[in-house]
């Protein structure tokens, strides 16, 4: 390791707890260049990027999974250990920097103390001190170093300079660190770290005798057993409120800018089949998806805004209780919250569930969440049952979400029932302290949800949009008044009858079981309607007001709250399961109940009505 | 005032709103527990350290918002059998 010069760290990683602020650190330091990924053999997200340091030098960064503990009690908390233990397929990084919450040192030390026995040289980085002084806390830096034997650096990760300090002090020279060994701690040793961890503590900080942080008031009134609820019922109203109203405006911008795109294409381009698929196949059918990025941007703006704030968590303790008598626990609430944009980052986000039952769990209920893609056909129908009333229309909408959401938590249920050998999942959550979110971690958190669901776009959906319009433009070979997707949903028209869907549905949900978005416009091929998309839908509505009965209108809906019409989320599902049989599990049950609640609805919607 | 160890109680049997002192931790034989207990004491309830129940949940009671420093921990009411504490005066 002694070369003649010493060398410079090239390659460092980020440790720390959980909300240590090491993310929103990360990404003051590296901006955009990010790369997300997985780790190895594990669904533990990967992050890294490249940053400058002061003397402008590229260096490689990774930002590790939060970790409480080498002890690792996480999948998490397993990555992190194993990275820097040197037990991965990841190189070693040259450079440990041990990201600390200066408003907590008596808890981050720990970790801080535990780093310091890997033998990788270490830098403290005392994050959020832009806070701790608001707070009254001072820490003696220099002698914090000298006790801890480590150079310690200021940070604030959410001010443009507030890594100026760490950046400068990367072009040091790496310092050797005595080589040594990790064991899992016993008993003793997590007392004897402790105790080091307090002398430190009392040696290097001076708190103020009275605790400034309003946490706990805030806490006392967010998390009363009435105003809680309340409360937390009033920032779910406004924000599904936030994305239908704001959705609806930013909408209507984006089906106007492709309805300009497509009106310059017709313009320019002798009709025939290529302008047939380029305006009805791609424009038609990728605009009609994308018109749905803003609502789900909304909602996870506010999901990231609340995470972000610390009040989630809350909303976690709050309904870990009701949560619990479905088997499932606080934690499954951001997943399940997520799932109303899409149900793939709110699979993604099931991460976090340390249990792994409990996590299977939520990510079987997941796609019951009455996610963004549902909206255009639950609006379709549901203004066709109603077409003068706009509150029972409303009020039927909500019943479909609500509806959702008590499938889900039935079902739930009835898994933790079968699972005789269930074992107790801990809750042990840090209800971190309240902040103003990092608005630079809002923007990088927005576009890759944004970036997740236009890949989705360019791929699934696109191919699904062309071959659709091949379907339906190349005739059948047995009839030349049909088209080859007339004769598919002719034969589909069988399996349907059932639960009454007719030969224009069925045909619609060829292409609708890879993604439900595609539905509306599918069917407004099947009932070869023309025009920009807001004429579709308007001519759609007023056919199946005339033409559907009563009961397959009502069949179609209760089909559209169950059935996993949703490729990406069986890829999704494999994917973080590592399994065929669970992806199996959860299309089959879907499809079983989306049958059966639909073969009911329509039997029994015919029998009362019929004359 | 001396510690009493008859006042001694379960940190799940503290009231809302009450403050306590860690006495000690029950560490269990069984696996999954022991490494919760470790794990507990690793975020800091160890002997000595003040303990403030800032919210239970609803219904029963459960969890529990334990204040511990500067933190904030959501515990389940078992979670919290495993500490020892010394209620407040």
């Amino acid at each position: 390791m002694s070369g003649p010069t010493p060398a410079l760290p090239q390659r460092i990683a980020l440790l720390g707890n959980p909300n240590c602020g090491k993310t929103a650190l990360f990404n003051l330091l590296t901006g955009s260049r990010q790369k997300v990924a997985n780790y190895a053999g594990v669904t533990v997200e990967r992050k890294e990027g490249v940053m400058r340091t002061a003397s402008g030098r590229r260096i490689q960064v990774l930002d590790l999974p939060g970790a409480y503990s080498l002890n690792a009690l996480s999948t998490d908390e397993a990555v992190t250990r194993d990275v820097i233990t040197g037990h991965s397929p990841e190189a070693l990084p040259d450079l440990l920097v041990c990201v600390a919450d200066a408003t907590n040192l008596r808890l981050h030390l720990r970790l801080v103390l535990e780093a310091r026995q890997l033998g990788l040289p270490l830098v403290v980085a005392l994050n959020k001190m832009d806070r701790a002084r608001q707070l009254g806390i001072t820490i003696d830096k220099a002698l914090l170093a000298r006790e801890l034997n480590v150079p310690v650096v200021e940070t604030v990760s959410v001010h443009a300079h507030g890594a100026d300090a760490l950046r400068a002090m990367l072009d040091e020279p790496l310092r050797e660190a005595p080589p040594a060994h990790w064991k899992p701690p016993g008993v003793e040793q997590v007392l004897a770290t402790q105790r080091d961890v307090l002398g430190i503590f009392n040696r290097t900080v001076t708190s103020p005798s009275t605790d400034k942080d309003p946490s706990i008031r805030i806490d006392r009134f967010l998390m009363h057993p009435v105003w809680g609820f309340a409360v937390l019922a009033l920032v779910l109203f406004v924000t599904f409120l936030a994305v239908f109203s704001g959705g609806d405006v930013l909408s209507g911008w984006i089906e106007d800018a492709f309805g300009a795109i497509a009106g310059v294409v017709e313009a320019n381009m002798a009709d025939g089949l290529l302008r047939g698929l380029i305006v009805e196949g791609v424009i038609g059918g990728v605009g009609g998806v994308i018109v749905f990025l803003p609502q789900i941007l909304i909602l996870f703006l506010f999901i990231l805004a609340l995470e972000a704030s610390g009040y989630l968590p809350r909303a976690a303790f709050l309904l870990d209780r009701p949560m619990s008598a479905a088997g499932l626990s606080g934690r499954s609430f951001i997943p399940l919250l997520s799932s109303f944009a899409c149900a793939i980052p709110g699979i993604m986000a099931t991460r976090t569930i340390a249990n792994w039952r409990d996590r299977l769990t939520t990510i079987l209920i997941a796609p019951l969440m009455a996610c963004s893609a549902r909206i255009p056909v639950y609006t379709l129908i549901v203004a066709a049952l109603f077409p003068d009333d706009a509150v029972a229309a409303a009020l039927v909408m909500v019943g479909l979400y609500v509806l959702g959401i008590v499938a889900a938590m039935t079902v739930a249920w009835f898994i933790k029932r079968s699972d005789k050998h269930a074992a107790r999942s801990p809750l042990m959550m840090e209800l971190p302290a309240y902040q103003w979110p990092d608005l630079r971690s809002l923007v990088i958190g927005l576009w890759e949800r944004a970036m997740i669901f236009l890949r989705r776009v360019g791929t699934i959906i696109l191919a699904l949009t062309i071959i659709m319009w091949a379907l339906y433009t190349v005739p059948s070979p047995r009839d030349n008044d049909r088209s080859l997707a007339g004769e598919l949903g002719h034969a589909l028209h069988y399996v349907f009858k059932p639960i009454g869907f007719n030969e224009q549905i069925s045909f619609a949900l060829v292409p609708g079981m890879a993604a439900r978005e595609v539905v509306v416009s599918a069917l407004g091929t099947a009932y070869s309607m023309d025009g920009d998309e807001g004429d579709v839908d308007e001519q759609l509505r007023e056919r199946i007001e005339r033409e559907w009965p009563l009961a397959t209108k009502l069949s179609l809906l209760l089909w559209m709250v169950f059935a996993p019409q949703c490729l990406s989320t069986f890829v999704v599902v494999k994917r973080e399961t590592g399994s065929w049989k669970q992806m199996w599990i959860m299309g089959g049950y879907l499809f079983g109940l989306a049958y059966l609640a639909s073969l009911i609805t329509y039997q029994l919607t015919t029998f009362l009505t019929a004359p | 005032m001396e510690a009493n160890t008859e006042r001694i109680i379960t940190l799940d049997l503290l009231p809302e709103t009450g403050w306590a002192t860690v006495a000690g931790v029950t560490v269990p034989i069984e696996p999954a527990d022991r490494n919760l207990v470790l794990r507990l004491m690793e975020l800091g309830f160890v002997p000595g350290e003040r303990v403030h129940v800032v919210r239970e949940g609803r219904p029963g009671h459960d969890p529990l918002a334990v204040r511990l420093g500067h933190t904030t921990f959501a515990l389940r009411r078992r979670e919290a059998a495993f500490i020892q504490v010394i209620p407040a005066a």
